[in-house]
């Protein structure tokens, strides 16, 4: 059997497999941890990591197992990227490709709005999106959705425009397909390409705003655990107990890690132009 | 050049007009007015002291007459009044803007010194082990959030004395160089990511140029070296660096909101952390209204820098 094309992408692997063993701790977690995250416990108040209290990455401010609050905090992250880079790359991609598809007015509209969206620094939209929402984890995942928006509109917009005038489309318009029929059926199918590779970057940076915003004090709350806000309670101790703020911080780091080696290696293998680049 | 300026300029009105239609309105979202947040539920206001409050916080009118009186204001460099202190806004943020700004500013000088010259030396050296170092450290620094390797600086530095700012902020022009040293690793916290950022397209940008047949006329005639790489390859290569630089100091400005508050430094970030925790939406509004107007007017600068250096640009753009 022939390997296929990602698998022959080193960087692509590499990122690969560092997000499955994210997904396969994220699944552990819901059966298995170490520790009750949530368990305080006054006797074990910030130990630092050892194998023989069983505490392998130490324990926070108020007794609780590092290591269980990190893995419990991993599927908190898949969700919140997941949502949130779905929430934007669907509503996103559909006002790009209407954009795209009708042009002239319709387009003019669309476009302008999402410019608009995208005169804000992306990390200032969503704390000030939060800040009008309310802390709560649903508005961190509508926050981060919104700033996505004008991005996957402007890539799905460029990527119509370019593909509307080809033969093909025309030969399915003079056929009688309709409108609908060209978007699902031509249309989408050919921009998946900058599509894919911009959901995957979209998702490492969906986990580093969630981190800033819970970092804030603005994501999800205590004392449900989330690598930001381990790493903002981290910080009232972190001078005299370290590992609270350095564990957290490398989990963030090596996920968003995988997500970057994984768009990378994809754009690499979709985008032609690169290909001799590199 | 100058028709183009002028054209750009007058695009800018639209975009600035929407960006205050958005932060009016998200404001006007909140549950509960500004009023009803400022007297809280202790106070007790007869209907004429409460038409009178009514009054003064701009509640008697349809929206869209508050909308067009806001902006009014904004014009008369009236941004509102703080709901805390009642003071007015505008001084406190323009007190507070330099330090966001040379935040800003020296991130982007730092992260411009580390991956232009990191770029040019990969792509001098393609593939070999230290174009790949350099690519994976950069990718590394991609994915690094700033304020966490802000909090391992404050670990690993807290005790050498001035580096960390901690409360007790110098100004540039009090003492420039303990000013620029206390500075240092904030900066360095903020533009670590975007100088690996710059890294990678200099790199790309480089390794294109290079394969250029003028670069090999340029080396057949006999050219040094290094002028052939420094004057022919990077003067060109640079352009879309000059491009990504101007989007990415939007991104710059925002990570100082986080940076500031890991550092302690009195900048506009911390005033909107303040603000955001006491729901002080005048200021809210007013800091998002001033930093994207920035961004936008650094988007437009770049534009403008962009057209200097690439003649073809300015060509086209006049003809249209």
């Amino acid at each position: 059997m022939k390997t296929p094309r990602l698998l022959r992408n080193g960087i692509a692997v590499a990122g690969l497999v560092l997000i499955l063993l994210y997904v396969f701790i994220s699944v552990i977690s819901f059966f298995w941890l170490p520790f009750d995250p949530l368990a305080m416990d006054a006797k074990q108040i910030l130990q630092s990591p050892s194998f023989s209290t069983g505490h392998v990455f130490g324990t926070d401010e108020f007794g609780r197992d590092i290591l269980s609050r990190i893995m419990k905090g991993t599927s908190v992250s898949f969700i919140i990227s997941i949502s949130a880079t779905s929430l934007g790359a669907v509503i996103g991609i559909f006002m790009g490709v209407w954009a795209g598809y009708l042009g002239g007015k319709a387009d003019n509209i669309i476009m302008r709005f999402a410019d608009i969206l995208f005169s804000f620094p992306s990390l200032l939209l969503a704390i000030f999106i939060m800040a009008i929402l309310g802390e709560h984890t649903y508005n961190v995942v509508l926050a981060i959705g919104i700033v996505y928006i004008p991005q996957f509109a402007r890539i799905s917009r460029g990527a119509i425009i370019a593909l509307k005038g080809n033969e093909f489309i025309r030969a399915a318009k003079s056929n009688g397909a309709g409108r609908s029929y060209i978007l699902v059926h031509h249309l989408l199918p050919n921009i998946t390409a900058p599509l894919i590779v911009q959901i995957s970057l979209s998702l490492s940076t969906a986990i580093l705003l969630e981190s800033a915003l819970s970092f804030l004090g603005l994501g999800v709350q205590p004392p449900n655990p989330s690598w930001g806000n381990m790493l903002s309670s981290a910080r009232k101790v972190m001078m005299f107990a370290p590992w609270t703020a350095v564990y957290p911080g490398l989990a963030i780091v090596l996920l968003v890690l995988g997500f970057n080696l994984l768009g990378d290696g994809l754009r690499d293998m979709l985008d032609p132009r690169l290909r001799n680049v590199r | 050049m100058g028709k183009y300026i002028f054209k750009r300029l007058l695009s800018l009105i639209p975009v600035l007009i929407g960006v205050s239609l958005i932060v009016f309105f998200l404001v006007r979202m909140i549950p509960g007015s500004a009023l009803q947040m400022y007297m809280g539920t202790q106070v007790e206001a007869t209907p004429e002291q409460m038409e009178e409050l009514k009054r003064l916080f701009g509640e008697d009118k349809p929206i869209p007459i508050l909308y067009i009186e806001w902006v009014g204001n904004l014009l008369h460099g009236d941004f509102g009044y703080s709901l805390r202190t009642g003071r007015p806004v505008l001084p406190d943020i323009l007190n507070r803007l330099p330090i966001s700004l040379e935040l800003t500013l020296y991130s982007l000088i730092l992260a411009l010194l580390i991956g232009i010259p990191l770029g040019v030396l990969s792509s001098l050296h393609q593939n070999t082990f230290g174009d790949f170092l350099n690519r994976v450290v950069g990718l590394i620094g991609l994915s690094l959030p700033q304020f966490w390797l802000a909090a391992l600086m404050v670990i690993a530095f807290s005790n050498s004395s001035g580096w960390i700012p901690m409360g007790n902020y110098i100004s540039f022009f009090e003492a420039p160089l303990k000013n620029l040293k206390m500075f240092f690793l904030p900066s360095l916290a903020i533009g670590f990511g975007f100088a690996a950022v710059v890294m990678r397209y200099t790199r790309n940008s480089m390794l294109e140029v290079l394969q250029m047949d003028y670069i090999r006329t340029a080396k057949a005639k006999g050219l040094r070296y290094r002028n052939v790489i420094i004057i022919h390859a990077l003067k060109n290569a640079i352009l879309p660096v000059i491009t990504v630089t101007g989007f990415n100091a939007g991104y710059l400005l925002g990570g100082s909101i986080v940076i500031e508050e890991v550092f302690a430094l009195p900048g506009m970030g911390r005033l909107a952390l303040y603000a955001i925790n006491q729901r002080d939406y005048p200021v809210i509004q007013a800091i998002v209204l001033v930093i994207a107007t920035l961004f936008v007017v650094v988007n437009l600068v770049t534009d403008l820098i962009y057209a200097l250096a690439d003649p073809r640009i300015r060509l086209i753009e006049e003809k249209r």
